[in-house]
């Protein structure tokens, strides 16, 4: 999280920390475990109330931002989210938000308005069941017929499929891609919840066959997403990374917290140079992981031409640093650390699932070796 | 210009443009790669350095050297942001790559905190001029993380000081003009209240300047032995036994380097290993790009790049609202230690067996090898990377200081090896 924050911005970190602190504390987001949601729909209306949903919404659809950066100030609150493990569809809906004030003009105004109230919710249906998930893989076809588009195919894993009221799917037409709003109730859509590591984030598989909506359900250009996807790729992204920056900064703390007050052998585990020395170099992965996604975000929200490579970098730095960081925390705990009783387990398990959507670390590292490469041959 | 109203950015921005494209040569990609390499010879070597003083020298008569140095010292007076674009306009382009460190960033940063007006109107203007190159008589044989361990021993006599002992690790010695010397002035007082810092040129009787072969051959670091070295008094900098006070400065100046205001060096040099494009270079001249594991590795070293960079703002940042110390800058040496070891790694794993045994027309594959050999340097020197876990875990996170045998005792009496 940005070290130069505005004073409004400042003000609406704390206001949702503390807002977090007051209705899911982690007693809560522990009782969520059996919650087929994973979050209760008050505590999210709530939350929209405070301008969860708002930021990637232009003001003329009733959205707006703090800052006049609506991604950075998003950032800030998706931070929160992770050091308090929060439960509730942050990412998907503001993508979804977004996406709709983006492109859709005066269509699906009510949606954004359900959204900005947090009685809607929304989601992205865009990466696919293997073998076809790799990263910005999509065989899902949207195919025109007559006044209708119809979908086939397969998403998973859907965060919040089986809240969201409407799904963004990501499909291909022809060569290009194509996006549509498509109602979790119209016929031949099925969902079906998965299993999974994170306690109160729930995620299914969508299917579609023969899904027809009218062209109305369009958000974009048909066959003419590409550009689009690949923003709301980034967004998700950096939306995912600061969450898991957040989670780091708060398996960070307690550990630092605990190697003062924990004794062995007649001394501070702070003592011992071993831990010590682990600890600077968590310090280092913990800032140079705050620095990075701040980076990325600002390029981002400045759609500069590096935005794609610095995008993949925070990802990969985050998605490997910040595992290393919360199993050395883990480490540093003992036996304690392994149990559900501690709260160790509540970031692990949220900077794990950040780590492995969106595409893996090894994915974005290759993806960047990609651009470089081309771009080298180009110039 | 006058002198109290500041060069518009844009202004400036022409004018640095306008004499880079006019004046300086192009460099070709991967040229500054290493500077720690065995690819010179001495002949070549001291052109380049004749060189790098005329470049000084052209920077200084176009008005770009010394941007944010006084005027009076012979700078321009001018703000960082001047700077950075400086180092922006000359990316690409040759520069006096051997005056930035040490003589900029600590040696010059160092007069101007702790020099007499007289100190910085004899030696500043010079620097800035490409007639002075400086070095840092600062490690010691018997200590190199323990700086203020110091044996050199200067004692009084009359308005001189008789300086003995020796010094090593100083880049270029054999090539440089003046030193900057931490030295012991009474072996009474506890470590870090004994020292006194000193100047002197380096060729003189008194000082013997030997060169050290690196494993990979290179031959540009030196030791230096002191005897019975006559400095007069007023190239003393700082108070007599309060040199840990610029000697604590100093270091901070020399962990800054490539952020160091007082630095001219392009954005892309700052960057570990010679960059992560140096990496896709090996694996195109490998024939390994196609290959996914080798797309990943560069990818890694991608990765690192935008880590250090973004870590830099992040710590320049905290620094400048004054939500991190300076003690911070260790957490980016920390940082720049392990990244640039593992970028030579990656660098070296690109090339294949290439790596190891080449033909001279190899390119790219030439070089891996010998980076990989040396690559903990970037983990040893200015400090090493245990020094700054030493002082992230204990100034940054406050952690307990691990316990030492020089505190509160006189420096004599402090336990030592046998030498």
């Amino acid at each position: 999280m940005q070290l130069d924050l505005s004073s409004d911005q400042e003000f609406f970190r704390e206001t949702t920390a503390r807002f977090l602190e007051d209705l899911v504390p982690v007693a809560t987001v522990r009782a969520l475990i059996d919650d087929p949601q994973g979050f209760d729909d008050d505590y999210w209306r709530r939350g929209a109330e405070l301008g969860w949903t708002s930021l990637l919404v232009d003001e003329a659809h009733g959205g707006g931002s703090i800052s006049g950066d609506g991604l950075a100030d998003l950032t800030v609150i998706a931070h929160e989210f992770g050091a308090h493990a929060a439960p509730g569809p942050l990412l998907p809906t503001n993508l979804v938000a977004g996406a709709l004030s983006a492109v859709s003009g005066d269509g699906h105004a009510d949606v954004i308005a359900g959204l900005l109230d947090g009685s809607g919710v929304a989601t992205w249906a865009y990466a696919e069941r293997r073998p076809h998930d790799h990263l910005g893989e999509v065989t899902l076809t949207i195919r025109p017929d007559g006044d209708d588009l119809v979908l086939d195919g397969v998403k998973r894993p859907v965060e919040s499929g089986g809240r969201a009221d409407h799904l963004l799917v990501t499909g291909r037409t022809g060569d290009g891609l194509t996006q549509v709003l498509v109602p979790v109730g119209t016929a031949g859509l099925t969902v079906r919840p998965l299993s999974g590591v994170d306690l109160t984030r729930r995620f299914s598989e969508v299917t579609f066959d023969s899904v027809r909506v009218p062209r109305s359900a369009l958000v974009g250009e048909l066959g003419g997403a590409a550009d689009q996807v690949e923003l709301q790729l980034q967004q998700a992204v950096v939306i995912g990374t600061s969450e898991s920056v957040g989670a780091m900064q708060a398996g960070f703390d307690i550990t630092l917290e605990w190697v003062f007050d924990r004794y062995s052998f007649g001394r501070p585990l702070a003592s011992y140079q071993a831990i010590k020395h682990r600890m600077a170099e968590m310090k280092v992965w913990l800032e140079a992981g705050h620095g990075l996604s701040d980076l990325a975000t600002a390029a981002v929200s400045a759609r500069s031409p590096e935005a794609a490579v610095v995008v993949s970098a925070a990802k990969a730095y985050v998605g490997d640093n910040g595992a290393e960081l919360l199993q050395e925390c883990v480490q540093l705990h003992g036996g304690i650390g392994v149990t559900f009783e501690h709260d160790m387990h509540l970031f692990l398990r949220r900077q794990a699932v950040n780590r492995m959507l969106y595409g893996t670390p090894t994915e974005h590292r290759v993806r960047i070796t990609s651009i470089m490469s081309s771009q080298e041959v180009a110039a | 210009m006058s002198t109290d109203t500041v060069e518009d950015l844009d202004a400036f921005r022409r004018r640095a443009r306008e004499f880079v494209r006019g004046n300086l040569e192009v460099l070709l990609p991967g040229a500054r790669a290493s500077l720690l390499r065995n690819d010179k010879t001495d002949e070549e070597e001291l052109e380049d350095v004749a060189r790098d003083r005329a470049l000084q020298r052209q920077l200084y008569d176009a008005g770009l050297a010394g941007i944010c140095v006084p005027r009076e010292y012979g700078g321009q007076g001018l703000t960082p942001e001047h700077q950075k674009v400086l180092n922006e306009e000359i990316s690409g382009y040759q520069y006096p790559q051997r005056f930035q460190a040490p003589t900029f960033a600590p040696c010059l940063a160092v007069l101007l905190d702790f020099g007499t007006e007289e100190q910085k109107l004899a030696h500043i203007p010079a620097m800035l001029k490409g007639e002075e190159l400086w070095m840092q008589f600062l490690s010691e044989p018997s200590g190199g993380s323990d700086v203020a361990g110091a044996l050199t021993t200067a004692v009084r006599d009359g308005d001189e000081w008789i300086l003995n002992g020796s010094k090593v690790w100083t880049t270029g010695a054999w090539w440089s003009d003046w030193g900057l010397c931490l030295a012991r002035t009474d072996w009474d007082l506890p470590k870090h209240r004994g020292l006194s810092v000193f100047i002197f040129p380096i060729h003189q009787p008194g000082i013997e300047v030997q060169r050290i072969a690196l494993l990979n051959g290179f031959k540009d670091f030196c030791q230096e032995f002191l005897t019975d070295l006559r400095v007069p008094d007023t190239d003393r900098i700082g108070e007599i036994n309060d040199g840990w006070t610029v000697g604590t400065r100093w270091m901070f100046h020399e962990r800054m380097l490539h952020h160091s205001p007082l630095v001219t060096m392009p954005p892309d040099d700052a960057h570990s290993g010679g960059g992560a494009d140096a990496l896709l270079r090996v694996a195109r001249a490998a024939g390994r790009l196609d290959d996914p594991t080798i797309a990943d590795k560069v990818g890694e070293g991608y990765v690192l790049q935008w880590a250090g960079e973004a870590l830099q703002h992040r710590i320049q940042t905290g620094m400048a609202t004054g939500t991190m110390s300076d003690q911070a800058a260790a957490v980016g040496r920390l940082f720049g230690g392990v990244a640039t070891a593992r970028t030579a790694t990656l660098k070296f794993d690109i090339s294949g067996a290439g790596g190891v045994a080449w033909a001279d027309d190899d390119g790219e594959l030439v070089v891996p090898g010998d980076d990989y050999l040396m690559r903990q340097i970037s983990s040893i020197g200015g400090g090493t990377t245990e020094m700054a876990r030493n002082v992230v875990s204990e100034r940054v996170l406050g952690m307990p200081r691990e316990l030492s045998g020089d505190k509160g005792v006189p420096f004599r009496d402090v336990p030592r090896g046998p030498s």
